[in-house]
């Protein structure tokens, strides 16, 4: 399996900041690049000589990979500060995705909660692509702040496309004219049949945990709501288990998992 | 304007109430709609009613001194806007303004107090508006935690 092992030297063609912190990376192997990668899976990306972190990926075309990560510790800093031109190792792609699917006529409700937003792009990107076969799309999507909202050119494309799309933030700043609460109260307001809708979440865990119980309480069934959850991922290939939550090691189980296999897992604080 | 019983279970704070009770409510509402920007209430203004978004956004907000009237949380369609009037002294403690074109139907507060006098309507309405207050309650201590900060805990 390319990638799995040894890290895949990638370039970086460019860099495009999304927030003050936050980054898209545009990648381009060297050589040989890594297995195709499914929406909602991650690489595990190395600063060379710095260290190696687990990221979500945030598109991929044209041979390229498109990593959105925020600057927070010593590793993810020095990839955020990576400049054009620079080299940086890929392993990949590792565990479970978002599931789109299959039956027609579906309300797809995808809730992200800040950078978030970043895994659920490639399943929002696909869903877009074969619009006709949802009843309806529906992209929520909540931040600290305005300045924290990722993609934000990209929003009016995918309202164009068919999803509806409703942005909330916690603080507002001068200016903001939209909404300003969390993402979980904004499921209030969405039509949804929810027999016949597939949610896919992903954000801190708490709101996750609120968010998937707002969507129980309408009616959505636990299995057709997936969370994608972050544990410490090390290997990428299951042998080191850093990243065991109960029966599960998230970067082989997960990081997509449906919230009836997650739920009890969530409320055991000693995993 | 009047507003029928029908109308008012089509609205997800009322659905599913019995039909007697409907009728009791009816009367006590009406249709009303506000442009961007007109203000529903002050606070401390003496509260003496409540809406029900059926369409738009409205905005609750304070005024700091030095900063002007700050928006602290927005209510869209489906959501209930404001419980004051359900309790003394009776008085706004935050103001409301119509954030976007917003279609409401609007409630005596008296009106609907008195209503709250028979048992049963008065043990429905009490759950549904503690349902809000509680969801209220529970969204605020999520902004609270600021998950989205880069502190411990915090996603990233």
């Amino acid at each position: 399996m390319t990638g799995a092992m040894a890290p895949v030297p990638y370039r970086v063609v460019a860099r495009e900041p999304e927030t003050a912190d936050t980054v898209t990376l545009s990648l381009r192997p060297l050589d040989a690049g890594i297995e195709p990668i499914a929406p909602g899976q991650f690489t595990m990306l190395y600063a060379f000589g710095v260290g190696e972190v687990p990221i979500s990926v945030s598109g991929a075309a044209d041979g390229r990979l498109y990593q959105t990560l925020r600057a927070v510790g010593a590793v993810t800093r020095a990839l955020h500060d990576t400049p054009a031109g620079a080299v940086i190792g890929v392993r990949g792609p590792f565990g479970i995705g978002w599931h789109l699917p299959a039956a027609p006529g579906r309300d797809l409700v995808l809730v992200a909660g800040g950078i978030g937003l970043a895994p659920l792009r490639p399943a929002l990107t696909e869903a877009l692509g074969r619009r006709d076969h949802f009843r309806s799309v529906t992209l929520i999507v909540g931040a600290r702040t305005p300045g924290d909202l990722l993609f934000t050119a990209a929003v009016a494309g995918w309202a164009a496309a068919g999803a509806r799309v409703e942005v909330t933030v916690d603080r507002p700043a001068d200016g903001w004219t939209g909404r300003i609460g969390v993402a979980p109260a904004v499921l209030d307001e969405v039509d949804l049949d929810p027999a016949n809708t597939t949610a896919m979440v992903c954000g801190p865990e708490i709101m996750m945990r609120f968010t998937a119980t707002a969507l129980l309480r309408r009616g959505v069934r636990a299995q057709d709501v997936q969370v994608s959850l972050e544990r410490n991922m090390r290997c990428g290939v299951a042998w080191c288990g850093h990243c065991q939550l109960g029966p599960l090691l998230l970067c082989r189980d997960g990081p997509v998992v449906d919230y009836g296999r997650a739920a009890p897992l969530l409320a055991v604080k000693e995993l | 304007m009047i507003i029928d019983a029908t109308a008012l279970a089509g609205h997800p704070f009322l659905a599913g109430l019995p039909a007697s009770q409907l009728d009791v409510l009816a009367p006590l509402a009406r249709p009303e709609s506000y442009n961007e920007g007109v203000r529903l209430f002050r606070e401390d203004a003496p509260a003496a009613e409540f809406w029900l978004v059926r369409t738009g956004q409205v905005a609750l907000d304070i005024h700091l001194p030095g900063r002007g009237t700050v928006p602290l949380e927005t209510i869209g369609t489906g959501g209930v806007v404001g419980w004051s009037w359900l309790f003394p002294p009776y008085r706004w403690h935050f103001g409301a303004i119509a954030r976007t074109p917003v279609e409401t139907i609007r409630f005596d507060g008296a009106g609907v107090r008195a209503a709250m006098a028979d048992d049963a309507i008065g043990k429905e309405l009490a759950i549904r508006f503690m349902t809000v207050v509680v969801d209220r309650l529970q969204h605020t201590r999520l902004r609270l935690l600021d998950l989205y900060g880069t502190g411990p805990g915090s996603f990233s």
